[in-house]
């Protein structure tokens, strides 16, 4: 019973500014050199969220649900998987995404809207972003079970918001997890908000994590914005699920800084002074903080990011300037393995139509 | 009179329906502070507090569940869902029970409850956002199934499908929420089950609902240019289904074109087809025809203008209805052309 209870408070290294806390958790902490590439993906996966909101404000990207704020968590978990894990990402992990080495415009293509997923799941071993909630949870599941059946030793890392949190989905995934005993790790990412929805409107449990003890699934919750804390509760997740003891639940507690999406107007529902409590507890200043104080990142190092990351969004802005290459009959190309009778009749009214009115 | 939109006017059935009655609750995802996602429940939570306008967790069959008790309990729920494909979560409630509940209890228990479901495309949404979904819904005896497609339907409709003593989906035409009308509210239009003759015309009808409707009277307005005079007809609720007014119209015309957005393959527009052929068969002149988005999966943004029937798909009907007797060889080849 023990094992299946969250601890009471979520686990932290680290202050909100960034100094060690005087009684750390039992968890083993991350080594030095995981936590500067943490730091390195981090700052780059800022730099490359603000461009993707700039992007949608000239029209580039339909839409951007931002991970600002969350990055501990999108990078954390990819750093304690492995590249032969699976990914269940939704829509938000973008961050993630690029982490794991995703080419960041396949990334977009979705929110661009050019394809509805822009990279090869198998080459990267992540599942298309998912806008369904919960969904893919059940997913992570199922191949996490067939990975333990192969014997490859490979598990499931899957996403979840804490207002998805609440369809059947989830809960079907737990249950079945445990069950089968499939080695898979589910975040749920905390950001206090489903769209407007506050948590409080959202579950009256003591904690998200909390929800793991009805299934039998042992659960922690974390500090989401501290980064060390972060890699120690996934890695020892990651660890459970791999030795073949069955899924565990992480809830992080994070917040997102901007809106759900660029379309989204977050001051109908939330105080700006919420926001600046949220704004002092940066997961990247945190961990800048907790480096310099270790004498892991000097100045010179920090730069050389910084400069790293302004590459990385002129290159990506660049190519986001340029239209997609897209090609009208893709519309049938890929319904079936083949296309029916109907569907090549369709396909050839299309052509006709794009040689009358190209 | 002032200019309203289509939200607005959907908004304001609303309102006017909490006013005058307060066993009607509003429930969903987001409809209360943020006042949706479309902004059609904007203020509702301000003017009547929450317990009649809220925010419920994340989780649509428990949201569709929980209005079917409610509506056992003597309310009369209107609940939204955000988009059209996060309806299916609450398929199984709608299929299993909101269209059964009178027919399983044989009349002792009844739902008069609402679900509206912001429905189809043409707004650059990602994927999830656009489905068409009115066929699942129509094919489930049962259920109303309601689509207007003007600002006056949509406040009209909206009433009447609360005051109705059955389920009613309700789908909003997302693309037109924002088409605006001078219309003075309140007011009421044709009651449910009676189609609109939009526009009159002698030479051939055009059969559409909800976001077709606007592309078919486009092209009305396009092929009278080329000589065609052209009668549309806006459906208006799918279930009920008006068979007097479409074979009234075609017996005048002897023509037909069933225009939808939504795939073609089993879709509503096959059912007027066949409506249409079996009590016009003498009044045809040319095949029953359906113009209608491409039997894919809704494609992503920078595709959807391919997929979208436009006025060009709909006058290309017409060249081809000239050609009775000569048949069009797309329609003889098995298989079609590769
Ligand atoms: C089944 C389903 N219902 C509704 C939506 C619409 N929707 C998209 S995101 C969202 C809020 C999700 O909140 P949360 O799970 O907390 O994740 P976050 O976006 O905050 O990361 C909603 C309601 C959806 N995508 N899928």
């Amino acid at each position: 019973m023990a094992l299946l209870l969250p601890s009471a408070e979520p686990v932290r290294y680290l202050t909100d500014t960034g100094t060690p806390v005087t009684d750390p958790p039992a968890y083993p902490v991350p080594d030095l050199d995981l936590l500067v590439t943490a730091y390195r993906k981090m700052v780059v996966g800022r730099r490359f969220d603000t461009q993707a909101t700039a992007l949608t404000k000239q029209g580039r990207l339909a839409v951007y649900p931002s991970s600002h704020g969350q990055e501990a968590c999108q990078v954390g978990a990819v750093l304690a998987v492995g590249a032969g894990d699976w990914l269940f990402p939704t829509y938000r992990e973008s961050v993630a995404l690029v982490t794991r080495g995703v080419d960041p415009v396949e990334v977009l293509s979705l929110l661009r809207g050019d394809a509805h997923c822009g990279y090869d799941p198998r080459a990267h071993h992540v599942a298309p972003q998912c806008t369904p909630l919960a969904t893919q949870t059940l997913h992570a599941t199922g191949l996490a079970y067939a990975e333990r059946r192969k014997g490859s030793g490979a598990i499931a890392l899957a996403f979840i918001g804490d207002g998805a949190t609440s369809e059947g989905d989830f809960h079907e995934a737990l249950n079945f997890a445990a069950v089968f005993r499939a080695p898979v790790v589910f975040l749920v990412q905390n950001n206090r908000y489903a769209i407007s929805v506050p948590l409080e409107r959202q579950s009256a449990a003591p904690s998200l994590a909390a929800k793991g003890i009805g299934y039998g699934v042992p659960a922690e919750q974390v500090d989401g914005n501290d980064p060390v804390a972060v890699l120690a509760v996934l890695t020892a997740a990651v660890a459970h699920a791999r030795s073949g003891a069955g899924p565990f639940l992480v809830e992080a507690h994070t917040y997102r800084m901007d809106a759900h999406t660029n379309a989204d107007d977050a001051t109908r529902y939330r105080a700006a002074a919420e926001v600046d409590e949220w704004r002092r507890r940066d997961p990247v200043a945190r961990l800048e903080a907790y480096l310099r104080g270790r004498g892991a990142l000097t100045d010179a190092d920090a730069s050389e990011i910084a400069a790293e990351a302004e590459e990385y969004a002129a290159a990506l802005r660049a190519r986001m300037n340029a239209d997609p290459d897209l090609t009208p009959t893709d519309l049938f190309d890929h319904v079936y393995a083949e296309p029916t009778p109907q569907l090549r009749e369709q396909r050839a009214t299309l052509l006709a139509e794009l040689v009358e009115a190209p | 009179m002032a200019p309203t939109t289509m939200a607005q006017a959907l908004n304001t059935a609303l309102r006017d329906a909490l006013h005058e009655d307060d066993r009607v609750l509003v429930f969903g995802e987001d409809v209360g502070a943020l006042g949706g996602v479309f902004r059609i429940t904007d203020g509702l939570t301000d003017k009547f507090g929450d317990e009649r306008c809220f925010d419920t967790p994340l989780a649509e069959a428990g949201i569709v569940g929980f209005a079917v008790g409610l509506a056992m309990g003597g309310f009369r729920p209107v609940v939204e869902m955000q988009f059209d494909a996060f309806a299916y979560p609450a398929f199984e409630q709608i299929a299993s029970h909101v269209a059964k509940l009178r027919n399983r209890t044989r009349g002792r228990l009844s739902l008069p409850l609402v679900i509206r479901i912001p429905y189809a495309g043409g707004i650059g949404g990602v994927e999830h956002h656009c489905d068409s979904s009115e066929a699942y819904y129509a094919h489930t005896p049962g259920l109303k199934v309601a689509t207007p497609a003007t600002v006056a339907d949509a406040y009209s409709m909206l009433r009447e499908a609360i005051a109705d003593p059955d389920p009613v989906v309700f789908l909003e035409p997302k693309k037109l929420y924002w088409s605006k009308s001078d219309v003075d509210l309140p007011l009421r239009t044709e009651p449910f089950g009676r189609a609109a003759v939009r526009r009159e015309g002698r030479d051939a009808t055009v059969v559409a609902y909800g976001p077709a409707v606007p592309v078919a009277l486009a092209a009305a307005d396009a092929a009278a240019g080329e000589g065609w005079d052209l009668e549309v007809v806006d459906l208006r609720t799918i279930v009920p289904f008006d068979d007097e007014t479409v074979t009234a119209s075609v017996r005048r015309t002897g023509r037909c074109v069933v225009v939808q957005e939504a795939p073609g393959f089993a879709g509503v527009g096959a059912e007027v087809a066949a409506r249409v052929q079996e009590r016009c068969f003498h009044s045809l002149h040319a095949p029953v025809l359906r113009v209608s988005g491409f039997d894919v999966p809704y494609p992503p943004p920078m595709l959807e203008h391919h997929h979208l029937p436009g006025v060009d798909r709909v006058l290309d009907a017409l060249d081809r209805l000239q050609r009775d007797d000569e048949p069009d060889p797309r329609f003889l080849a098995v298989g079609g052309p590769a």
